[in-house]
């Protein structure tokens, strides 16, 4: 604990603003580098657990409930975009999560182990 | 400090990261990304890693993990809690032996590599590599609230000094017998 009582005095040190510009400058690339770049998708994967669930088009409108073990959510597919629009999880941070369209974004509800993604070509069952 | 009073201080830092973490629950989330959250609870043990040390702080802080999650939560959610917890304590034990930072970078740290353990948990959880993507989000919110909470900590622990407070008190008590003899 020496190490630590030695910069006591000083809140913040040259130490500490490199480390929060690092982490902010490699988040920021990162969220470039996927959102930014990413091309459209075409298919919606559900996944529960890792397994697919369902697999539905982008291009086809429509409410689709989903059943997992844990609980019951509702897909909504509108305008070329997915959204989850109905849960009955505690949190309900899926429904929050918005409307996704890209390629390999996806949308998560962990109490169901639910994961909702966007992919751009029809392929295996692994995401 | 003898060996009560270290409980009960334990026990106290326990209550006090508890009432964190519920106070927590009223705020609303801002961003729309999972485990986006402002980690009230991490003040309570970057001062028991400072003035305590290590076994402390990870008794103090499974002991605030078991009671919120049998209050509050669900057991996904503990695990969740446990391995955010658990990444974010090593890495903050490791930066504080970085003379470079202080408090603050200790705490940025924490802040990052808690959303790192839960995103590798998720991620084994849903088997969805893809998951990791959300750390691009969660990278930049895990360094400001770990910076916000690192300066709240450190201004606190140049205030209050734990184990001097229990040592003025036996100076008090014992000061007391002494008068009474």
């Amino acid at each position: 604990m020496q190490s630590g009582e030695i910069k006591k005095n000083r809140i913040v040190t040259k130490g500490d603003i490199l480390l929060l510009l690092l982490f902010v400058c490699a988040g920021a690339v990162l969220f470039i580098l996927v959102h930014v770049t990413a091309s459209s998708g075409a298919y919606v994967y559900i996944y529960e657990g890792g397994e697919v669930i369902e697999m539905l088009s982008l291009s086809e409108d429509g409410e689709f409930p989903i059943h997992t073990a844990a609980g019951n959510n509702t897909v909504t597919i509108k305008d070329g975009a997915v959204s989850v629009t109905e849960a009955d999880c505690p949190d309900k941070i899926c429904v929050k999560q918005g409307t996704i369209q890209n390629d390999k974004e996806t949308i998560i509800c962990l109490p169901h182990k639910l994961v909702v993604e966007v992919r751009k070509k029809q392929e295996g069952d692994k995401p | 400090m003898s060996q009560n009073k270290r409980i009960a201080l334990r026990a106290a830092l326990i209550a006090l990261a508890m009432v964190l973490s519920y106070l927590e629950s009223f705020f609303p989330i801002f961003i729309a990304v999972p485990g986006v959250k402002l980690g009230l609870a991490n003040i309570v043990t970057l001062i028991a890693l400072y003035k305590l040390g290590l076994k402390d702080t990870i008794t103090i802080t499974i002991g605030r993990i078991l009671l919120t999650g049998i209050l509050f939560q669900n057991l996904p959610m503990v695990l969740y809690s446990i391995a955010g917890a658990a990444c974010s304590i090593a890495a903050m034990r490791l930066a504080m032996n970085i003379r470079k930072f202080s408090v603050t970078g200790v705490s940025i740290l924490g802040g990052v590599f808690h959303n790192v353990g839960q995103v590798a948990l998720a991620a084994v959880l849903l088997k969805s590599g893809n998951i990791f993507y959300y750390l691009s989000v969660l990278l930049v919110t895990g360094t400001i609230a770990g910076a916000f909470i690192g300066i709240f900590a450190s201004a606190l622990l140049a205030k209050v000094s734990l184990p001097d407070i229990s040592d003025t008190e036996e100076r008090k008590s014992s000061h007391k017998k002494k008068k009474n003899k």
